[in-house]
């Protein structure tokens, strides 16, 4: 049994968690980050890669601006290529109340500084001449982009290890616990003490809060995500739609990436598995948005395993009920973006107390009188 | 009660025996099939049409290959056949019981099963060396399969290089066929054939005809020449000769069009997996492989193996194994038993595990081979990744196992999922890491098994 003390434990290995420790490092703590499997292996790793602003909650916009000017940086600061390309994001329209829907957002977004360009069909089919018939207008949001999410959290734990932080992979946490003036946790193989504790245990982020009292209803979101063999370059941006029930992007070595809808997720074993029924829906509807990709042959699809919250936003913040504890958890299946900036937040709680960004939205105790289960359904942007 | 849904899938000795039985047992079982016709890869068959004299096909395997091809002919009203027709998906359904997603002559298609016998097959193992992406080089595998269903050759002058019992096989349909072989080279030394060969003879099994070719250089104008060493295909822009070091160190150089060239064999198991069987790690091939009891049952309750799947042990074996396997469903079913047969056939394999064990260590895993690979080689071909990415990406970044390097470098990331890959790139992150090689995992199967179109065909 490994025995470690150190100013900060994070509880998670994902990009949030390993960008925190790396900013934690660089303010001088000292920071032992516990991760069940391998850093940035879950929700962080096997996500769409999207890195979007539009679409977001507004609450979210302030975190997500300020999160799309650290991508800018970020292969650098990583000293590694993440893949992050700004293409514009573009979200399609399928109906005429799908485009009012789009002018109210493109509106709301411009008070947070974010311009998006609304187009019309033949602006749209100017520049993409292969969407398909359905779509009748479309937003764009030039500075939103993708990236390649299976290499983003690896590189920030490299980093943070670099800097001298303490990253245990294969140590789920078993327990945590106040204790006198700070904390003992119990992971596999490794016991830390700390007086600091960040909570960035993603679909198990509830379960960690209920240690310490604090009522948190998470529910495991599974997207279901297929992948084309590499094509030709066609589809010049990352897509999204009104509704959500469809997502996709080229990757620069040409494979399209495509998602939309639910796979299955055991939050017992920590598995998340796509389902047939809709990769094959999610096929067909990238088929009514894209007829070109009738030729393409689908190789593999996957899933992982998210938090997801009863309203769609993350819970950032210091705890309800115990000093020294933060929680970032919970982003609901669009958290990549916002990850390195949670990082920089979470960093700036422990050291301060308090954040440049504005989290009231985010805190926990807004589920303080939930009650009961929460089982999540619909369609979530991804 | 309804009578429980069984689905085989594969159609070769495994999933035929199994058919069989379970034919008999009025089960009428859905035989799912990725080819056109019964047989499998070790007895495939021509498009009808193309059919050529079992002799000429297969060697000294024909008169098994006949029985199983009038076998599949015999079964054809009790069996739901289903040929052409790729189980690409398996998921557990409620409350048991299977979803086969399947893409067939009529499109996609979910098919719901009771009861899983899942049977396989393999594919040849492969591992890069110099000029083995060039066009001309095939695996021994797929050089059969030009000979079987297309009655080609796969090159005008060809050179063979294995290390397995899979060599001499090719070698003698080839030369039996008429085709010009130019060199026939077994890269584990002949040391271990004659060490091996006692235990070999006392089996009467085809296979041991070809360890016997091998050691008595009995293939007419081309011994085969064993305990070579780096081999390289040389060419331009194709095949033109193969090099070669002899087991003396002297090197040659054989002109050639075509060469084919695989290491033994890896079980196709990506199916139990989607099913979610639990696998283990076969220290003496070397690859991990869903478990089975000696009855065919997995870990996992209505879900059966039989066959090279699930362990190799090459075409008899699988006869066996798919009778034995189909015996233990139906006991599990409640059917009546026939304690005989069961111990007939628990006998043979017993006899068969031996002989497996010996024709394993006449062919011993070809370390010099890895150890050889170079930094600039491609290890995956769908993604181009070289051997030296992935040693640096296992000292460099932390690639602890394969899934993890997978994700850091896109090796197994493409076409072909892995399958032509995946052991090289584990043997070389294990050697890398200087690690056992089970230490560093296997890559997560995931849907579909082999691609799939977009749009399902009209």
């Amino acid at each position: 049994m490994q025995r470690l003390t150190v100013d900060v434990a994070i509880i998670g290995g994902g990009t949030a968690a390993c960008a925190a420790a790396v900013a934690l490092r660089e303010a001088g703590l000292t920071v032992a980050v516990l991760e069940k499997r391998l850093c940035g292996g879950g929700a962080s790793g096997v996500n769409f890669g999207g890195v979007r602003q539009q679409g977001r909650d507004l609450a979210e916009l302030p975190l997500s601006r300020r999160s799309r000017v650290l991508w800018d940086g970020l292969s650098a600061k990583l000293s590694e290529d993440v893949g992050f390309e700004a293409t514009g994001h573009i979200k399609l329209a399928r109906s005429e109340s799908d485009m009012a829907v789009l002018e109210a957002y493109a509106r709301d977004a411009a008070g947070h500084g974010l311009d998006l360009q609304l187009l019309g069909p033949n602006a749209l089919r100017a520049e993409m001449p292969w969407l398909g018939p359905a779509v009748v207008g479309a937003s764009l949001s030039p500075t939103d982009g993708q990236a390649n999410p299976r290499v983003v959290g690896p590189a920030f734990a490299r980093l943070a290890r670099r800097l001298g932080a303490e990253v245990c992979e294969h140590a789920p946490v078993r327990h945590a616990a106040r204790d006198g003036a700070g904390f003992t946790i119990e992971a596999e193989g490794v016991s830390v003490r700390s007086r600091h504790l960040v909570n960035a245990a993603g679909a198990y982020g509830g379960t960690v809060a209920g240690w310490f009292g604090e009522a948190a209803p998470v529910a495991p979101l599974a997207p279901n995500m297929v992948v084309t063999e590499p094509l030709a370059p066609l589809v010049t941006r990352s897509i999204g739609v009104v509704g959500g029930d469809v997502y996709l992007r080229q990757t620069r070595r040409g494979n399209v990436v495509l998602g939309g809808g639910r796979g299955t997720a055991d939050i017992a074993d920590g598995l998340a598995r796509p389902v047939a029924a809709t990769s094959l829906g999610a096929m067909g509807k990238t088929l009514t948005l894209i007829p070109d990709l009738a030729h393409a042959q689908v190789i593999r699809s996957w899933s992982g395993l998210d938090g997801e919250m009863p309203d769609h936003i993350p819970v950032i913040g210091p705890s309800g009920t115990t000093p020294g504890l933060v929680h970032a958890f919970g982003f609901s299946g669009h958290g990549f973006q916002l990850g390195p900036v949670v990082g920089e937040i979470l960093a700036e709680l422990v050291t301060t107390g308090r954040s440049a960004s504005p989290l009231h939205p985010f805190r926990i105790e807004r589920f303080a009188g939930w009650r009961g289960p929460f089982r999540s359904e619909g369609e979530i942007e991804h | 009660m309804p009578e429980p849904r069984v689905a085989i899938v594969g159609a070769g000795p495994a999933g035929l025996r199994a058919a069989q039985v379970l034919a008999e047992a009025s089960l009428r079982p859905l035989l799912v099939d990725e080819g056109h016709r019964a047989g499998g890869q070790i007895y495939r068959r021509p498009p009808p049409g193309a059919e050529r004299p079992a002799a000429a096909l297969y060697g000294f395997e024909a008169g098994r290959a006949q029985a199983l091809h009038d076998l599949a002919d015999a079964l054809a009203p009790r069996v739901d056949y289903r040929p052409g027709t790729t189980v690409w998906g398996i998921a557990p359904r409620d409350p048991d019981g299977f979803d086969l997603e399947c893409l067939g002559p009529d499109g996609h298609g979910r098919i719901a099963a009771d009861r899983l016998v899942l049977a396989t097959g393999a594919m040849d193992r492969t591992l890069p060396f110099p000029g083995w992406t060039l066009p001309g080089v095939f695996t021994l595998g797929a050089a059969q399969i030009a000979l079987k269903a297309q009655g080609m050759a796969i090159g005008r002058r060809v050179a063979l290089v294995g290390a397995g019992p899979l060599l001499p096989l090719v070698a003698h349909q080839y030369a039996k066929a008429g085709a010009t072989v130019v060199a026939v080279l077994d890269v584990t030394p002949l040391a271990a054939k004659v060490k091996a060969a006692p235990r070999l003879a006392a089996v009467p099994a085809t296979l041991a005809k070809g360890v016997w070719y091998t050691m008595r250089g009995a293939l007419r104008r081309q011994p085969v020449r064993s305990g070579v060493r780096a081999i390289a295909v040389e060419g331009a822009a194709r095949v033109e000769a193969l090099a070669f070091e002899d087991a003396a160190g002297r090197r040659h150089r054989v002109a050639c069009d075509a060469v084919g060239a695989s290491f033994g064999l890896r079980s196709e198991a990506q199916a139990a997996d989607l099913a979610g069987c639990r696998f283990a790690f076969e220290p003496v091939t070397r690859q991990w492989q869903p478990e089975r009891s000696g009855q065919g049952r997995s870990s996992l309750p209505h879900v059966y193996l039989a066959g090279d799947g699930s362990g190799i042990g090459g075409a008899d074996v699988a006869e066996l194994q798919g009778e034995r396997t189909a015996l233990t469903l139906l006991a599990d079913l409640g059917r009546p038993r026939d304690p005989a047969r069961e111990a007939h056939l628990d006998r043979r394999l017993a006899r068969q595990a031996g002989f497996r064990a010996a024709l394993e260590a006449a062919y011993p895993y070809p370390h010099h081979l890895v150890e050889g690979i170079a930094d600039d080689e491609i290890v995956c071909r769908c993604e181009g990744i070289t051997a030296g990415a992935i040693r640096r990406t296992a000292t460099e970044r932390d690639a602890s196992e394969m899934n993890r390097l997978k994700a850091l470098t896109r090796t197994g990331m493409g076409r072909c999922q892995g399958r032509v890959c995946g052991h090289a790139a584990a043997e070389i992150l294990a050697r890398t890491l200087d690690v056992p090689v089970e230490t560093v995992g296997r890559l997560r199967g995931q849907a579909p098994i082999k691609p799939i179109p977009l749009r399902e065909p009209a």
